[in-house]
This record gives structure tokens, sequence and C-alpha cells, in this order.
């Protein structure tokens, strides 16, 4: 619209240069830094929750213990894996995208997305184990308030932990939605860069969206290298089941 | 170098960003950064005038000492929103959001921000936010204060917590949009020759000011996300029943809501630092430590927040700790302070309605910090905390110091940004009203304060009956006063003098376009050889300017 009347005619046109930027160096260089300044403030965001984890493990390490025990280390540990190697996959689309390579880039683009799926298809079955064992804190879900069987965690009724148990789940839930909803706009982005991908949009010398969409997806990864061991394995060491 | 007279001004034109192209649509999906800073105007004005609404119903209800005019929880749900509003969604967006927005392209000489799209997603952010929170006030409000102390918000309050809330959190990432913007805008789009010791000082003090945005602003974000959360689901990290507890909320809150009051003032700051110059027509005096003073203030300010808890069963020796660093804290604005008067010192000033409010703003600002070290002072704070001297304190520094600043650069751009002057007589004359109006609507806040009226109560004891008479009537002629600038300003879009494109005759980048500029900023990309306020003959400046000469990235 406005940009009509821009006077001077492009001299270094590659079509995606933006108008208020002088050439592509300086057009790239402000998206990365654009995303690594996002990235802080992701950082900050997950931090509260990380401090709110942090007081409570210290302030209740018995009952933190005895609901860590009750997530499923094996569904946890795969989608470690399952992520890890996500973000080598996306690794590798950043590098293909680089050397002008489409075909293997897209590939690349849709394995990543293909095993960011299988990463909340598996966190759908552990949330709905939760559900069955009522361990959805308050009142969330209507009809489901939070009262799991105590002889679960080895409690007798009405144990003081029980409400520890609360907590960490309360924890647990908020970090890992909050996870999980990275990553499901992480998968929307990774269906944008497919589809602009097999539309030739990127090239050697246009690469930042892949680039910069890279980084969100390596972040979301590492977000998840710390809540596997905070969130699953603790006291795992002292012979839990 | 080149003085400034020889430096051609561009041949006037008649296409600028104002009229090249038309229409409601042509605003809307705007990628401007002016049209933006426009676009925020008129809705920070909006917010205003509702915040200002309630302020007025706050003063009303205080003129006599029984409660009256409003009843204990209307009176709380209308000092709440009085809060939110102008905190929120006046005070925060004002000067980064609009003069900001506008300037920091033109005076690094560039043709936009670095995320034009962006930009524009602030503003539908910001609106959102908006929308939501006066649907919450409209469906019945909210009486938490605008702290939303737990658990009396997660638990007891019977308004509208969770959807003013929504609204809050919302309109956060205009904030963090907004920040990140600047920064990368500055590290990455400034014209060759353009150095970061040559910013004007305006550049630096935003450049503060989206640190603590971007480091800040998600942690009140995700603070209040929990917060309704655990509104809806009963149980929480804040919530005593599962061993949490409520002093949480208040770590978390003020983690950023005391960086959040630097948010509020950084930004006047540096455009006092523009007015105390160029209306001196003096370089700053010791430009690096104004600038250095605005990132200590950033970043120190992320550490005092717990002078806000000294009343709660904060630790005393974290209490120790938060009170001196809130004194230590005080020092690169008393650095501030004193460069602006030192500047002042055998300059040639100039008494335009800008350097008006530029000089009220030095006067107000400085007694605004000084009570807040009374504040920062353990012992004392135990006898003033939640009383009417912690309000005039920060009114003392958010109306006094950065709404100053605010209408001061309003007037001092406002010929760049409508092409058009305002009258300096009405001016002049507002600026004093407004400062009249202001000392004594707060003043008398110290005393009662000082002598014990607590706030957030609709009724008090008689003997305090007559610093509030004198409060309201101040309110009075301050609210007078604002209407002053409110009216002139619409006027003159119509019938004002048209502006050239310098008229203080100042060196800043953005007087070397026109006015209103053309919608690419400059004709050309400028390449800059001088320094920010370089007034004073070229011989002399070789000696101050230690870093002429030096180029970076003259891409
Ligand atoms: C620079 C701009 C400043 C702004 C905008 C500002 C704003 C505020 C606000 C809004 C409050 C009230 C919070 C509430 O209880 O609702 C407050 C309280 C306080 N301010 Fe400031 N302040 C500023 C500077 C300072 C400085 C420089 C200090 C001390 C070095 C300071 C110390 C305090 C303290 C200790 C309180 C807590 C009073 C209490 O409730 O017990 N402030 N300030
Ligand atoms: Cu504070």
């Amino acid at each position: 619209m406005i940009e009509s009347h821009a006077a001077t005619p492009e001299i270094h046109g590659h079509p995606a240069l933006q108008h208020h930027f002088e050439n592509m160096e300086q057009q790239r260089e402000a998206g990365t830094l654009g995303m690594w300044i996002f990235l802080v403030t992701e950082i900050m965001f997950f931090g509260g929750m990380f401090l709110a984890y942090t007081l409570y493990r210290n302030l209740f390490p018995a009952g933190f213990v005895l609901a860590s025990n009750h997530l499923d280390i094996t569904l946890g540990a795969v989608n470690t894996g399952v992520l890890i190697l996500s973000s080598f996959t996306m690794a590798m689309a950043v590098y293909f995208t680089q050397t002008g390579k489409l075909r293997p880039q897209v590939w690349c683009l849709v394995l990543t997305l293909i095993l960011g799926l299988t990463f909340l298809g598996i966190k759908a079955v552990e949330y709905h184990e939760k559900y069955t064992d009522r361990l959805i804190p308050g009142r969330i879900i209507p009809g489901a308030h939070f009262g799991p069987d105590p002889h679960a965690f080895h409690l007798q009724a009405g144990a003081p932990e029980l409400a520890q148990i609360e907590m960490f789940y309360w924890i647990y839930f908020a970090m890992t939605g909050m996870h999980a909803l990275h990553m499901v706009i992480g998968a929307g982005l990774l269906t944008y860069l497919i589809i602009f991908s097999l539309k030739r949009r990127f090239d050697p010398e246009y690469h930042s969206p892949v680039e910069v969409i890279g980084l969100y997806w390596h972040f979301v990864d590492i977000v998840w290298i710390f809540l596997f061991p905070l969130l699953y394995l603790l006291g795992r060491h002292l012979g839990g089941h | 170098m080149k003085p400034i007279e020889s430096f051609e001004l561009p041949s006037p034109s008649k296409v600028n960003y104002l009229n090249a192209v038309y229409g409601l649509k042509s605003w809307l999906l705007t990628k401007d950064h002016k049209r933006i800073a426009l676009l925020y105007l008129g809705s920070i004005t909006f917010f205003f005038f509702i915040g200002g609404i309630y302020a007025l119903m706050i003063r009303l209800e205080l003129l006599t000492p029984s409660g009256d005019f409003l009843e204990s929880t209307t009176y709380n749900k209308v000092f709440t929103q009085h809060g939110i509003i102008m905190i929120f969604f006046f005070l925060i967006p004002s000067i980064p959001a609009t003069l900001g927005n506008f300037l920091i392209p033109m005076m690094i000489g560039a043709k936009d921000l670095a995320f034009p799209r962006i930009n524009l997603l602030s503003w539908y952010v910001y609106l959102a936010g908006g929308i939501i929170t006066i649907y919450a006030l409209l469906a019945g409000g909210v009486d938490t204060g605008w702290t939303f102390y737990t658990p009396f918000s997660t638990t007891f309050s019977n308004s509208y917590v969770v959807a003013t809330g929504l609204g809050i959190f919302i309109n956060g990432f205009s904030s963090i949009l907004t920040g990140l913007n600047f920064i990368v805008t500055i590290h990455t789009m400034r014209a060759p020759g353009m150095t970061w010791f040559r910013m004007p000082l305006f550049c630096w003090s935003h450049y503060a000011t989206s640190l603590i945005m971007i480091l800040g602003t998600p942690v009140i974000a995700i603070t209040v996300l929990l917060l309704a959360f655990e509104r809806v689901s009963g149980v929480g990290i804040f919530n005593p029943k599962l061993g949490g507890d409520p002093v949480l909320f208040q770590h978390m809150f003020w983690f950023y809501s005391h960086p959040a009051v630097y948010i509020m003032v950084l930004p006047g700051m540096g455009v006092i630092s523009e007015l105390i110059a160029n209306f001196s027509r003096k370089n700053i005096f010791g430009y690096s430590f104004v600038a250095f003073s605005s990132i200590a203030i950033a970043v120190f300010g992320f550490l005092v927040w717990g002078h806000h808890m000294f009343v709660t069963p904060q630790s005393v020796y974290a209490g120790m700790i938060f009170s001196f660093l809130s004194f230590a804290v005080a020092i690169p604005s008393a650095i501030k302070v004193f460069n602006w008067t030192a500047t002042l010192y055998k300059s040639s000033i100039s008494y335009d309605t800008p350097m008006l409010y530029a000089l009220g703003f030095i006067g107000l600002f400085t007694i605004g910090g000084m009570t807040g070290l009374f504040l920062a002072s353990l012992a004392t704070d135990v006898h003033l905390s939640d009383t009417y001297f912690v309000v005039a304190h920060f009114h003392y520094i958010m109306v006094g110091g950065a709404l100053m600043a605010y209408l001061g650069g309003l007037h001092y751009w406002w010929p760049k940004m409508t092409g058009r002057m305002y009258p300096e007589g009405w001016g002049r004359f507002g600026a004093l009203v407004v400062f009249v109006g202001f000392n004594l609507t707060f003043l008398p806040q110290f005393i009662a304060g000082y002598i014990g009226m607590p706030r957030r109560y609709h009724a008090y004891p008689p003997e305090f009956q007559v610093y509030n008479v004198l409060s309201t009537a101040g309110a009075s002629i301050l609210g007078f006063g604002m209407l002053i600038p409110a009216v002139y300003f619409v006027w003159s879009m119509r019938y004002g003098k048209h502006a050239e494109a310098n008229p203080w005759h100042l060196p800043g980048l953005e007087w070397r376009t026109q006015s209103p500029p053309p919608t690419e900023n400059f004709e050309q990309t400028p390449i800059v050889t001088w320094d920010a306020y370089e007034f004073a003959p070229p011989e002399e400046t070789e000696v101050v300017g230690k870093f002429h000469g030096e180029v970076e990235r003259a891409s």
C-alpha cells in the first residue's frame, strides 16, 4: 500500500528483500536477533514456573518424590528421544536450505513435523492416564475433581502428602501444558515452512525463516530436556518403581 | 562535520506519510511506524480519558470524610480500574508506543522499525487486551487493586478478575513486541555513521526500557496466567490449601512491577534529555553517563522488588538487602538529574512549552525519587506503607514525571508529527496550569499520608478533610489544565500554522527531513558525521566529541 512511492529503484533485488532493509544481510541479521530476543522472553516466561517448582520441591521433597514416581517414565523417556531426534532433523533442514538442496530439506521438515506430532500424541496418552487416575488438580475438569486413590501412592486416606501431590501435579500440568502449547505452535510454523519450501521460496540467499523457526524449535526441545529430569526422575535413585 | 546552517533541508514536498495514501484501510493495515504511532496516540488518549474519569470519581468521593458518593465496594472497583487503565493501558505504552515508535527510526536514520508487521500486530494486541479489559469493567468491574494480591484475587473477590487478568496478559504481549522491535532496530538499522554514541539519548533510554519490557513482561504474563488458572481451578501455587504461599504472588508480581515503574519513567527521562539539551542549545553534560545510567537503571531495577514487601513476612535480612539496593538504584536517576542541571548551567535557555514541561519534570521527579528513599528505609516504611504518602510518591513520578515528559515531548515533536504548530501562548499557559494543579493535588497527600491517612478507603476521619479538599481542588485544576492541550492539539491539526522542516533549528536527524516526513522518512539514507546535540562551533566539538570520526557499519 504505502510502499508504492519508494523513489529509488531496487538495485539488489532479491524478491524477499523488504523495502526498509538495505540488503539481505541486514534483513537476516535483524530476523535472527529478533528470534533470540524472543527466546529470552520465553526463558523469563517459563522462569516463573521454574521458580514455583524450585520453591515447592524444596518445601515438599517427600510428596514430590511420590508424585513424580507415579509419572510414566518410559513414555517420558521415549518422548525425550523423539524430541532430540526432531532437533537433529530440524538442524539438517536448516543445513539443506543453506546449501540449496530442496528435496532433502522438505523431507527433513516433514520428519520434524511428524516427530513433533508423535511427541504430542504420546503426551496426550499420558494426560489421559492422569485423567483416569483422577490426578488433574482442583476442579478444572467438571466432574473429575482431584482425588486419586491414596493407596496408589502407598498413603492412607487424608495423608498430608496428598496436598503436596496435588501441588506437584498442578505444576506438572502448568509446565508440560505450556510446553505442549509451544509444540503446537511449532507444528503450525513447520507446516508453514513446508508449504513455502514446496513453493520454492527459500534458497541459499534467503533462508532466515527456516533458520529462525529452527531456533524456536530447538528452544522448545531444550525446555523439555529440563522438564524431563525435573518432573520424571525425582528420587529414582532411591528405588522408586 | 557539517554545521547546521549549511545542512540542506529537503525541498518542501506535498507528499508525506499522512497523505501518501488515503482511506480507513490504509490506516488499519499500515506498516508505517509513523502511522502506527498515531494509531497508538489515539487509543492511549482514549484510555487516558477513561482513567481520568475514574480519578475524578475518586477525588469526588474523598471530598468529604463520610463515604457518601460511592459505596465501599464501588469505590474499591473505581480505584482498581483507575490504576489498571492508567498503568497498563496508558502510561506503559504512552511514550514508547507513540513518540518512540515515531522517532526511533527517524533518529537513527532508518526507513522503519526492523519488523513493521510486528509493530502493527502490537497495536492490535494492545487493542484486544484493551477491549477485553473494558468488557470486564462493563460487566461488573474488578476490585482487587491493580496489584491483584492473593488470596483475595484468587479466592475471595467476587469481581471479574479472570477477564481483567486476561486483558492484562494479552496487553503484555504488545509491550514485549514493541521492546523486541526497538532493540533489534537499534542494533541493526542505524544509518551509516550513526554510532552508538552518536545516538540521541532518547534512543538509549528506549533501549533500556525495551530491555525491561522483554525481561520483565513475560514474568507478569505467567504470573497473571497462573493466578487466573488458580481462580478457575480452585487450587494452585499461591493457595495455602496445597501448602502454597500467597506471598509468592507478591514476589512474582513486583519482580515485574518494580521494573515496570522504570518502563514508565525511563522513556520520559529520554524525552527530558532531548528537551534539556536542545532548548538550552548545548551538548548534554556527560553524555555517556546519562546513556549508561539508563542501562544501570534497567539492570538494577530488577534487584529491588522486595521494597514493596517490607511489611510482609519477608525475612529481615532480605529486607535490609532490598533497602540497600533501593538506595543504590536511586544513584543512576540522580546522575541524570545532576547532568540535566549541569547542562542548563551557562546555557542559552528558551522557555518554550516543551522546556516548561521539562523543567517541571526535573523538580517533580526529584521530589518523587527522594520520597522513594523514605519508603525504601525499613523503619520509616512501616509507618508510611499503605498510606497516602505512597500514593503521593508514585504520582509525583508517574504524573509529575512521566506524564509531564510525555506532554513535553508531544509538544516538541508535534510539528514533525502533524506538520502543524500548536499555539505557543496557550501551550505555556496550559503547562503552568498543569504544574500548579498537579502540586495542589498531590502535595497535600504527602502530609495526609504522613500523619496517617490510609490509602484505598472510601471514608476517613474528619481531621484529614482539609488535605483532601485541597487535593480535590487541585485535581479540578489539573483536569482543566489537561483539557487545554487536548483542545488546541485538535484545533491545530486543522488550523495551526504550517510547520517548517526544522522549526526549533536543531541538529537532530529527525529535523533534517520535511514536516511531516515522507513515508520512507528520508529522501536518501543519511550519512551521519556529527554527534547528537552538536551545537558548539566545530573547533570545540573536536575536543568534546571523543567519538568523532568513528564510522561503523557503513554498509
Ligand atoms: C522512578 C520511578 C518510580 C516510580 C514510577 C515508582 C512507583 C511506585 C509505585 C507505583 C509504588 C506503589 C506500589 C503499591 O503499593 O501499589 C511505589 C512504591 C514504592 N516506591 Fe516507588 N517509584 C519510583 C521510584 C522509586 C525509587 C527511586 C524508590 C527508592 C529508591 C522507590 C521506592 C518505593 C518504595 C519503597 C515503595 C513501597 C511503598 C510501600 O507500599 O510500602 N520508588 N513506587
Ligand atoms: Cu518499587
